[in-house]
């Protein structure tokens, strides 16, 4: 099957500073998002997602590079039709109404009247403002803002929907809201693209997830994997062990007066752990499963690539 | 049709500004004092009451272009609201269209309400609507058209400010352009004839526009002079806004 989106190569640098100095910000940076997954743009700020998402909406052209959106050029315009966008922060015409604002978008498409009343009282109803569709955008609060923004991003019923932090600036209502958007999406087979720099956003709706830092993919792949790949180690309490005599054996993290802090990798580490306190006659205070969590993995790559610049 | 939106939209905006407003209250305070000043001149009332009343169209006319022009693109550059239009299935040059449209519709209203404000000043003065001054407005607006291309122009490669400044400096120039022709027929220089010469045709010559001493001394106008003005305002325009295309279709929204 074609990708819902293809990104290969792409480079792009900005200038910037007095002597306008060109720093990278997207390093040879690929991509393949497959038609119908839910798939999470993760990366802390300033990584180089929303210049990725610019880029694949045609906002802004790369150095090097290109973007296929279902197999065809991202700039095209009937590609276009079949993409839905909620660009991050976003900024609304305030004098229009919320009904006037989705109208509004929804003639770019060259809809008629009937059809175009019909999917915004939809939409209105989906995001839960059907009751201030007649209220001027001044008055919507930053919740309400990013909710009609989610709407115009849906309003030609798109077949890929690219969204850039769309939770952030939301309440825990909203969160939710925006994650069962999400996941209602998926069920209709539609393809989700979307940023986060908060890994509880992603964790619960996405099939696949990239880890974006400083310009460059670090990771891809299924949150699973992901996330058993370098997890499963446990943190063992005993006492009445020497650490001299541990130390050789296991990665003693901490030692106080009555109990010592090891750490264990996999189910075998554990049962030789447990083996070599019993022969050494020590104690078992408590077996502590640290589940590595896709935060700890984030953090871990950040720091890996401080330590690599 | 994917501009009329745009078009729609940008009307609905330009008319909520303040602006607009004050400087149409300035231009018809203008326009109805002029009986006053006509009184306190010597010459012909209505004379008067027309040149001071013109001038003042035009004058608040291009003030209007400008300030409304600039600040409705670069806004939707500013703000950001241009990233939601852009990711729709829409060219860039429909979006430009759809602006240019839009203003023109907002700036026609505005002279249409001025040129009123005069008609009705000359009216309580002679009992009599003096139409042959829509002529004179309607070759106005061609300079419009130039001037808000110029607008759009310019906002789509620098700052609000500097359009401004610019496109001032376009109205000025505009209008003291045709110098270039005299000022050709005096230098001997060959390259200095050829640069006067080149600088003629780049730069719009504004004054084809201004048929006010005709209007005010109600001599005739011929056709011809009509016509062409009305041909050289829109195919400048033209010119003017397919080179903001070309730029605005290179522009990287960061
Ligand atoms: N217009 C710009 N000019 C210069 N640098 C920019 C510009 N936009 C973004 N950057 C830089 O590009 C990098 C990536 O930014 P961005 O894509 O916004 O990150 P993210 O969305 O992941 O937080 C940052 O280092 C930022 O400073
Ligand atoms: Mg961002």
């Amino acid at each position: 099957m074609i990708p819902a989106i293809e990104i290969k190569n792409l480079y792009k640098s900005f200038r910037s500073g007095f002597f306008l100095k060109k720093q990278l910000v997207l390093h040879n940076l690929s991509l393949q998002v497959q038609q119908g997954e839910a798939f999470g743009f993760l990366g802390p700020n300033g990584a180089g997602k929303t210049t990725t998402i610019r880029i694949i909406n045609g906002l802004s052209y790369p150095d090097q590079g290109e973007v296929f959106i279902f197999g065809k050029e991202n700039t095209n315009v009937g590609v276009k039709a079949r993409v839905g966008f909620l660009p991050e922060e976003p900024y609304f015409y305030h004098h229009l109404t919320g009904w006037e604002f989705l109208d509004f978008y929804s003639q770019l498409f060259g809809y008629s009247r009937r059809y175009r009343h019909k999917r915004i009282a939809f939409l209105l109803e989906l995001i839960g403002l059907q009751e201030y569709a007649d209220m001027q955008l001044r008055k919507y609060s930053r919740g309400m803002l990013q909710r009609i923004g989610l709407a115009q991003a849906l309003i030609n019923d798109p077949q890929l929907v690219i969204l850039d932090e769309p939770m952030s600036s939301l309440d825990p209502i909203g969160r939710r809201m925006v994650r069962d958007i999400i996941i209602d999406l998926g069920k209709r087979g539609k393809t989700v693209f979307f940023s986060s720099h908060i890994l509880s956003d992603v964790e619960m709706v996405c099939d696949r997830v990239a880890i974006i830092i400083g310009g460059r993919i670090i990771s891809v792949g299924k949150i699973g994997e992901l996330v058993k790949e370098k997890v499963d180690f446990h943190e063992i309490v005993l006492d009445g062990i020497s650490t001299d005599k541990l130390v050789p054996e296991f990665e003693v993290i901490s030692h106080e007066t009555n109990r010592t802090l090891i750490k264990v990798e996999g189910e075998e580490g554990i049962q030789r752990a447990l083996t070599f306190i019993k022969v050494h006659k020590g104690k078992v205070i408590s077996v502590n499963p640290q589940k590595k969590s896709l935060e700890d993995i984030f953090i871990d790559e950040i720091r890996k690539g401080g330590e690599r610049e | 049709m994917k501009v009329y939106p745009i078009a729609l939209n940008t009307f609905r905006e330009a008319i909520r500004d303040r602006i607009l407003y004050l400087l149409l209250f300035f231009a018809l305070l203008m326009i109805f004092t002029s009986r006053i000043a006509s009184l306190l001149t010597v010459g012909e009332e209505s004379k008067i009451i027309i040149d001071v009343g013109l001038s003042a169209i035009s004058f608040f006319g291009v003030l209007m272009a400008i300030l409304i022009g600039i600040t409705l693109v670069s806004r939707e550059i500013e703000k950001r609201t241009i990233y939601n239009i852009l990711s729709k299935p829409i060219r860039r040059y429909q979006f430009l269209l759809g602006k240019y449209a839009g203003l023109l519709l907002t700036i026609l209203i505005m002279d249409f309400i001025m040129t009123l404000g005069l008609l009705l000043t000359l009216y309580f003065k002679s009992g009599r609507f003096e139409l042959h001054l829509l002529l004179a407005m309607g070759l106005f607006f061609c300079e419009l058209f130039i001037i808000t291309a110029f607008a759009i122009f310019f906002s789509t490669f620098t700052t609000p400010i500097l359009s401004s400044i610019f496109t001032l400096a376009i109205y000025a120039v505009g209008h003291l352009s045709w110098n270039l022709l005299a000022l050709k027929e005096r230098i001997a220089s060959f390259w200095g004839k050829a640069l006067c010469f080149m600088l003629y045709y780049l730069l719009p010559n504004l004054e084809n526009f201004n048929i006010k001493n005709e209007v005010v001394h109600q001599l005739t106008i011929g056709w011809k002079t009509v016509l062409l003005a009305i041909g050289y305002g829109i195919s400048y325009s033209v010119v003017i806004i397919l080179l903001a295309t070309l730029i605005f279709q290179r522009r990287d929204f960061v």
